[in-house]
């Protein structure tokens, strides 16, 4: 087929398809509580410059109980912190600041993760004795101390939070998708390519991996959970976001010395990110179950 | 025989599944009746319903089968009143099955004697010694050589015929009133097969054991059954003793079954097949009366689509029925469904020569003893010395069992491996040490391969025109866009597929279409040679017909010439000019397909063709059943290659001495020590019952 007729007709088609896997969510109550907990705060992230919330970096009246009324008639919905910043602005503008971060350094750990891990599977021999000692060096290195050395070393910032959960996912991911290809590329349609005369690199990204993409949507949604919690972690151990952007995890360590006098300052945070992760792993777990069933 | 309980009755049986499309229904209203120390045949197409069968009969059909009319008795005991304890009881000791992949039925971490003593320790409640021992008797008992060796061993150890033996022996074991056997040699060679068969045979006469024996395969039917039942899509839609069916079958459908396989006298000029035309309604699709009916010549508008149709009895024979509403409308016996039959193709010139080919697998031993004595590299020789030619618009046949080395050789053409030694010439030009990622676009788009598994040929990701596209794009055979379109378009037309399935994906496509999307893929690009690997043999018989007949009129329109691999001799038989036979790596016998078939034949030839089950009364067949198993390519042998399994060995010759290749008529080569005087004795194997002329 023509590239003209793929833009005329694929989109139409890759639509219906999509609406009718979003259909297929239903058949999994726990993929449908996933996906609404995580939508919730992918939600919540987007539309929070429209909705009217104090400037989460703006000192108010410290120590407010949730609910209370502030100066202006206006309300702290969930209270405001040890500096007086309002709790509900912070935790939704956090929810923004953890959303880019998970999702963009999942996102690169993958890229990095699928090519070693479809070269390693599909080259085979020598490309995969040498890319499978890197992930295993990789893997054996503690990743707390991988993330401290290299957050210390470079400094904190979103760049190197990307670079750290990369360090600490792409072998993971590596195996996985190595794992796939290997049984992939037994199948017949491979040889075909290869009788045609096809670049391993065609044959890699073309005839492989789109069928490798099932189990890695499921992983990928887990990954972004494992994700969130490092991200939390380190801004817990104050390797995060730089100050004062609201990062959950430092939200938490602010707080929690304050908690027998004022426990919404850190229990608030910490139900934030107990609840995105739990929504990206309920929705892989369901999406999972989904794909098993027929 | 009307007093006795039967052992199994099934009486309109109705089974369903539940899934995300709602209820389908996969078995309707089928009714068996077993007697004792019978065996009955279940014989249908991928689909219809007939693994089904034996899963309810077994009461074990998964979270969502469920039995949704009718009843099944076991020694007149209704199956669905017994509590799951009862039915547990019952399963593997008072009814066994046997399955198609006998690794997937034995436990890969115990040893043999270990599962087969667990059946006593489990009903009978025995000792493990006492277990082992019965055990042992039954391994002998099923033929197998060195039953305690084979008790000590674990499944991998032993090869897939061997296993089949020992899941047969458990099945046995607890002497079972009824044994079902879905599709059990389905996984082997022939030649493994037919001795399998052989057993199972002697299994009624030796345990008294009723069958149910479960098979696409209306020759094996043939050979082990006394009665068949023919299902088609959920239906039984005839049933009788297999003489009966056989012989005076009634149902359109059995008739088109038996038209479309390739019987031992078949030529594809002079007996096309006649393939069943459409294809398998899919269950929830099923048309209102006769489910057959839009594929049926006889078809009446008003009186088949009219609602269900019952099964009706023939007059004169008691157990023979048909459901078919113009069951005594149709006469037979004026009926002709002849294929058209097409004029002989002038073979061209030689457009492959294959000279000397080897192919050494090298494998490194790192055991110490192999270090030690400097001993470390050992070859596997899975091509030795292969030589012959192919002309334009021929089909050569290369016939082998598994570990033949025919997919080795497949490879090394395709430029996927590399030859060890010798040529192989594409038009004059040596390939046989060239990858293929460095031969000319132009060389590689005039060699071309067609697969065998239909599920796997296709990338699932892409659009079935996106596929052949590539390839046309690929050698450069069109590159306007709009071209392509058409050229995507034209191949669909010859492959006989609505224009529309270019936008379709893999999965939406039956296994027969996928089958014709390869091979318009691999016609694509103008080749001159197509590969064919077992093309059809995944396929369902009735679509198989179709399928091959596509292949060889596409094959004669284009003058390409087709290397045709099989184990399947029938097909062979119908489909090839010529015919190479490989056993262990080595070619024993070429020639055309005449002088191949018919004797003196190689005596492994010879042992093929007998393995070949042929679904005609009227045909008798000389019975050679092989004893033992290919051996391995690691270790050669010194001498003829068929010498642990030769009937016909002479003595220290075959041992000592590789048999020269001797010439016996113009073209007709093979390599055997054997006297001319005893190859000019042999029989044929077939002798055709109404006209014996010898095939």
């Amino acid at each position: 087929m023509n590239t003209n007729d793929h833009s005329m007709s694929q989109p139409a088609r890759g639509f219906a398809r999509f609406v009718q896997s979003i259909a297929l969510l239903k058949e999994s109550p726990i993929a449908i509580f996933g996906l609404a907990l995580v939508m919730l705060w992918v939600i919540l992230a987007l539309i929070a410059p429209l909705l009217p919330l104090f400037d989460p970096n703006t000192p108010l009246e410290p120590f407010k109980k949730p609910f209370s009324d502030a100066k202006d008639g206006a309300t702290y919905w969930l209270g405001t912190d040890h500096k007086g910043r309002d709790m509900l602005s912070r935790v939704i503008f956090g929810a923004q600041l953890v959303l880019i971060w998970a999702t963009f350094a999942t996102a690169v750990a993958y890229f990095f993760g699928v090519i070693m891990g479809v070269v390693a599977g599909y080259m085979g021999g020598w490309w995969d004795d040498a890319i499978s000692f890197v992930s295993n060096v990789l893997l054996s290195f503690p990743v707390m101390v991988l993330y401290i050395i290299i957050i210390t070393y470079l400094g904190s910032t979103g760049f190197n939070i990307v670079l750290a959960v990369t360090f600490a996912s792409a072998p993971g991911i590596m195996r996985i998708v190595r794992g796939l290809v290997l049984d992939l590329k037994t199948r017949d349609y491979i040889f075909a390519a290869q009788t045609r005369g096809e670049s391993p690199l065609y044959i890699m990204l073309v005839e492989l991996l789109p069928n490798a993409r099932g189990p890695l949507i499921v992983d990928a949604c887990l990954r972004l959970g494992y994700t969130t919690i490092t991200i939390a972690m380190l801004g817990y151990l104050g390797l995060g976001l730089p100050p004062p952007d609201p990062d959950w995890g430092k939200m938490i360590a602010e707080t929690q010395p304050l908690g027998s006098f004022a426990g919404h300052m850190a229990v608030v945070p910490a139900l934030a990110i107990s609840s995105l992760v739990l929504g990206f792993n309920l929705l892989a777990d369901g999406l999972r179950e989904i794909s098993l069933r027929d | 025989m009307s007093e006795q309980t039967p052992v199994l009755e099934c009486n309109n049986l109705s089974v369903s599944y539940f899934t995300r499309a709602g209820e389908i229904p996969a078995v309707v209203d089928f009714n068996l009746r077993v007697m004792s120390g019978e065996a009955v045949g279940i014989v249908g197409e991928s689909g219809c319903g007939k693994s089904t069968v034996a899963l309810a009969i077994m009461q074990y059909m998964g979270n969502n089968g469920d039995i949704v009319g009718g009843e099944i008795k076991f020694n007149g005991q209704d199956m669905a009143a017994m509590s799951e304890e009862e039915l547990r009881q019952l399963r593997g000791s008072k009814i066994s099955m046997v399955y198609q992949e006998p690794m997937a039925s034995l436990n890969p971490s115990m040893l043999i004697g270990e599962q087969l003593a667990e059946v006593f320790i489990c009903h009978e409640g025995t000792s493990m010694d006492e277990g082992k021992a019965r055990a042992v008797e039954m391994l002998a008992a099923v033929r197998l050589p060195e039953p305690a060796r084979i008790m000590a061993s674990y499944p991998h150890q032993i090869s897939g015929g061997q296993q089949q033996r020992v899941v047969i022996a458990m099945a046995l074991l607890s002497k079972p009133e009824l044994l079902l056997l879905d599709e059990p040699t389905t996984a082997l060679d022939v030649t493994v097969q037919s001795g399998i068969i052989d057993l199972i045979k002697d299994i009624a006469k030796e345990f008294g054991t009723s069958m149910i024996y479960i098979s696409h395969n209306l020759g094996l039917i043939l050979e082990t059954c006394d009665r068949m039942t023919v299902m088609y899509s959920g239906e039984a839609v005839e049933e009788g003793t297999v003489d009966e069916v056989f012989d005076h079958m009634r149902h359109p459908y059995t008739h088109g079954l038996f038209a479309s396989i390739p019987l031992p006298g078949a030529d594809k000029n002079e007996r096309p097949l006649v393939p069943i035309r459409g294809q398998l309604p899919l269950p929830h699709q099923r048309p209102v009366g006769c489910s057959f009916g839009p594929r049926c010549d006889f078809f009446k508008e008003g009186q088949c689509d009219q609602g269900p149709i019952s099964m009706r009895g023939i007059d004169g024979e008691e157990l023979h029925h048909a459901r078919c509403e113009r069951l005594n409308e149709i006469d037979w016996s004026t009926h002709k469904s002849e294929g058209v039959s097409s004029e002989d193709i002038e073979a061209g010139e030689v457009v492959l020569e294959v000279d000397h080919m080897k192919k050494y697998y090298e494998i490194r031993d790192n055991s110490l003893a192999a270090l030690l004595s400097g001993d470390r590299i050992k070859w596997v020789k899975a091509n030795e010395d292969i030589s012959f030619n192919a002309r334009e618009a021929e089909t050569v046949a290369i016939v082998g069992e598994s570990g033949c080395g025919k997919s080795t050789f497949a490879k090394v053409l395709m430029g996927l491996e590399q030859a060890t030694g010798g040529e192989i010439r594409l038009h004059g030009q040596d390939l046989g040490k060239v990858p293929v990622q460095q031969r000319q676009p132009q060389t590689v788009s005039l060699l071309q391969m067609i697969f065998q598994n239909p599920f796997d040929t296709l990338n699932p990701s892409h659009t079935v025109g996106s596929q052949i596209s590539r390839v046309i794009k690929r050698f450069g055979v069109e590159s306007d866009p709009v071209k392509i379109q058409n050229r995507v378009f034209e191949l669909l037309d010859l492959v006989k597929l609505p224009r529309d399935f270019a936008y379709r994906r893999p999965r939406q496509l039956s296994g027969g279409q996928k089958q014709r999307i390869g091979i318009a893929r691999a016609f694509a690009g103008n080749p001159s040679v197509v590969i064919a690997d077992e093309p059809v043999s995944a396929l369902d018989v009735s679509v198989q017909a179709a399928v091959a007949a596509l292949l060889m009129e596409i094959q004669r329109e284009f003058r390409t010439t087709l290397i045709f691999i099989s184990h399947d001799l029938s097909v062979v038989r119908y489909l090839s000019d010529r015919v190479v036979v490989m056993y262990l790596g080595h070619l024993v016998e070429q020639g055309t397909t005449d002088q191949v078939f018919a004797p003196p034949y190689h005596p492994y030839t010879e042992a093929l063709l007998s393995a070949v089950p042929i679904a005609d009364t009227s045909v008798e067949k000389r019975e050679i059943v092989l004893s033992g198993e290919m051996p391995s390519a690691t270790n050669p042998l010194s001498g003829c290659p068929f010498q642990t399994r030769c009937h016909r060995k002479i003595g220290s010759v075959c041992e000592d001495e590789m048999p020269p290749e001797r010439m016996l008529a113009d073209g007709h080569r093979m390599r055997c020590h054997l006297d001319q005087s005893e190859l000019d004795a042999m029989e044929p194997v077939f002798v055709m019952g109404n006209d014996k002329t010898a095939a």
